[in-house]
């Protein structure tokens, strides 16, 4: 069994819903990256997606986009972030990772050096938000001979054919997106969320984690009942946005973020 | 090596996944997937109705004026003294390029479709400019995204689209050039997908684009033969185009594919030479990676991010190219060069000096490199460059060049 299917098992046992926050790898800088993966553990953080920066995120808002931009300025590249990885291990081996970004710079390092060097830094998984499951035949296989798991989105606009053939791909959990539209906007309909991840719930046995709008206890608690886990990125990264000059002060706003929906997702334990 | 290719593999390209060879395929998030899925469908349909056919042809003609001339450029054949230099007329369309052929078919396809608002991306302004003019004339809503630094430097272009009633966003992200037009494009097509089509420019973006694109600009290539048989009798030995995403180029060269003894000759945009990096050149530079939906051939940095270009040319200044070119490079049947910006300068001057048609700063690097091609073939061979677009929007930045202002 994977870190991520080991945690999610052991959540649904207690009842509980994952709270998978994100940031940007390298933003504000390469050298407090793996500083803030801790604090989110320490928050309350079930899996860590960990972006890795791109030049072009098409699938992103301008928050994440910037954070792009600030993380490529300091020249923070996959390697890097898999070394950032590597380095959390090693006074963290219980918290999944998932890498989370586009296909080219994986491409450009050679998939199979990458599968390799993910395993080998402790990656537990690959969300690529670029590459559907119908282009991934000569990727997906070299994570799942490694036992990495292979993450993929699904969207208010696939089809029944498709949740089910996305989700065979799948391995962990599939990644729900919440609304049509890019990261940071806030469009979230909880109800439609909830029957479209009831839906979905009834095609695959794999958890659903709702990403895309999720910014407060409030939202969280929204999706987290009707979820298996709820996705935080932007609210996060406009958070390093603001907070760029001062760690400790960033680091504390993280956990002032984070926390309440802690809470929150924990008092729908039944 | 070269490939012969056959009507029957060209007929079979892309693939159902949209493929050719190793480049294209589908690379978006999976919100879009649905609609592109959908659009290829009703496109595969829509090719074989003889009343979409009829309609589009009927456009042609009518709106934007065609067939355009093929040109017997003699006065500069004498000059240079080489091959017969043909010119395939372009610039003569309605709104001054080949972009409208392309938009005038996939508004149609919008229509069919029943959306009514309509997106666009843009480097010169001359994809906007045509897609905000078939908008105007089907009373559509048109969103056109152009890069802050190509607002700048086309700003004739921009006024123009205002008029016709499109809303000009200038992208601020990244290098705020077309690519970036793209990627903001991407995210207004994923935020509205359900009333909205995106209208591509080129024959680049994911599976069904780089083929529809590629159907609708085929019309210059099969023009270029009936005439070059009308009028000479034969088909021409060399044909030249740009290449920036590459949709002139495919729609001339892929009509001549399965003619092997016709060379094709794709013109990148150099740049300061290729040699300094500052270049727009994929094909003759760079290294196959995935970029807006689409595998190809890009200019990127050894970790996989994509590297800024450099053109004198907006509209060449994009650092991935159409998959089919990608395709057409590894199998050897079409060859891509690059001129630069200086050559592409003087290129303009002559052509604009030597037979009164002032080409579009994207055309003058075709023209640059054809003169130089012919200047090495035999007088009784026939060399055909696809002149694109109309140079008026760039009279801005050549005046700028030469220190005088307007």
């Amino acid at each position: 069994m994977s870190r991520i299917e080991a945690v999610l098992k052991t959540l649904k046992g207690q009842g509980r819903k994952a709270l998978i926050p994100y940031i940007t790898a390298g933003d504000p800088h390469p050298d407090v990256t793996v500083e803030l993966m801790h604090t989110l553990v320490e928050a309350g953080a079930d899996i860590i997606e960990l972006g890795v920066p791109f030049s072009d995120p098409m699938a992103d808002g301008p928050v994440i986009q910037l954070a792009c931009e600030r993380a490529l300025k300091h020249g923070t590249s996959l390697r890097q972030v898999l070394g950032m990885v590597k380095t959390f291990r090693e006074t963290d081996a219980r918290t999944p990772v998932v890498l989370m970004g586009y296909l080219n710079p994986m491409e450009a390092m050679g998939y199979e050096a990458f599968a390799d060097a993910a395993v080998d830094s402790g990656v537990d998984g690959i969300l690529t938000v670029d590459l559907p499951p119908e282009e991934a035949d000569d990727v997906a296989p070299l994570f799942t001979q490694r036992k990495l798991d292979a993450i993929f989105l699904l969207a208010p606009t696939t089809t029944d054919d498709r949740i089910r053939a996305i989700s065979e791909h799948s391995s962990g959990y599939v990644y729900y997106v919440s609304f049509k539209g890019v990261t940071g906007a806030a469009r979230i309909n909880v109800d439609e969320v909830a029957s479209k991840v009831a839906h979905i719930h009834e095609m695959t046995a794999l958890p659903v984690g709702v990403g895309f709008g999720i910014r407060d206890a409030e939202t969280a608690a929204a999706v987290g009942r009707v979820s298996d886990g709820v996705i935080v990125g932007s609210v996060l990264v406009d958070t390093i946005a603001r907070n760029q000059a001062d760690t400790a002060e960033l680091k504390r706003a993280l956990t002032d973020l984070l926390h309440p929906m802690r809470e929150a997702l924990d008092s729908l334990a039944s | 090596m070269s490939v012969k290719l056959t009507e029957e593999m060209l007929s079979a390209l892309p693939d159902a996944r949209g493929h050719f060879g190793a480049f294209g395929g589908r690379f978006v998030s999976e919100t879009l997937m649905d609609s592109l899925m959908t659009l290829e469908k009703e496109y595969l349909q829509l090719k074989q109705d003889p009343e979409f056919q009829a309609k589009f042809d009927k456009d042609l003609a009518d709106y934007v004026g065609r067939p355009s001339p093929l040109y017997f450029a003699e006065r500069l054949t004498r000059e240079t003294g080489g091959a017969q230099i043909w010119l395939k007329r372009e610039d003569l369309n309605h709104t001054g390029a080949h972009k409208v052929n392309n938009t005038i078919g996939q508004a149609l396809l919008a229509a069919f479709l029943g959306k009514k608002r309509i997106i666009a991306e843009t480097g010169a302004g001359q994809h906007g400019v045509a897609t905000a003019t078939v908008c105007a004339r089907l009373g559509l809503e048109c969103h056109v995204f152009m890069g802050a630094e190509d607002v700048q430097r086309q700003s004739l272009n921009v006024f123009r689209m205002k008029l016709l009633g499109a809303e000009v966003h200038a992208v601020q992200s990244g290098t705020r050039t077309l690519k970036d037009a793209m990627n903001d494009a991407m995210r207004d097509w994923v935020t509205n997908v359900d009333d909205t089509f995106y209208i591509i420019g080129t024959v680049a973006g994911p599976h069904p684009y780089p083929m529809l694109v590629r159907d609708f600009q085929s019309v210059i290539g099969r023009e270029i033969r009936s005439q070059a048989m009308d009028k000479v009798g034969k088909l021409p030995d060399a044909l030249v185009a740009c290449v920036g995403g590459g949709s002139n180029a495919i729609g001339m060269f892929h009509p001549f594919l399965a003619d092997e003894n016709v060379e094709l000759y794709g013109v990148e945009a150099g740049g300061l030479g290729i040699a300094s990096g500052q270049h727009a050149a994929p094909l003759c530079a760079g290294r196959p990676g995935v970029l807006h939906g689409n595998r190809t051939y890009l200019m990127e940095d050894e970790n996989g991010q994509i590297a800024g270009t450099h053109s004198v040319s907006a509209g060449l200044d994009y650092p991935g190219v159409g998959p089919e070119h990608a395709w057409l490079k590894d199998i050897g049947r079409a060859n891509y060069v690059s001129v630069t910006d200086e050559e592409a300068l003087d290129g303009f001057r002559k052509l604009t000096r030597v037979e009164g048609i002032m080409p579009a700063l994207e055309t003058a690097h075709a023209v640059a490199y054809g003169v130089k091609l012919a200047a090495e073939m035999d007088k009784d061979q026939m060399l055909v460059i696809n002149i694109s677009g109309r140079g008026d929007k760039d009279i801005h930045t050549i005046a700028n060049l030469d220190g005088i202002e307007i």
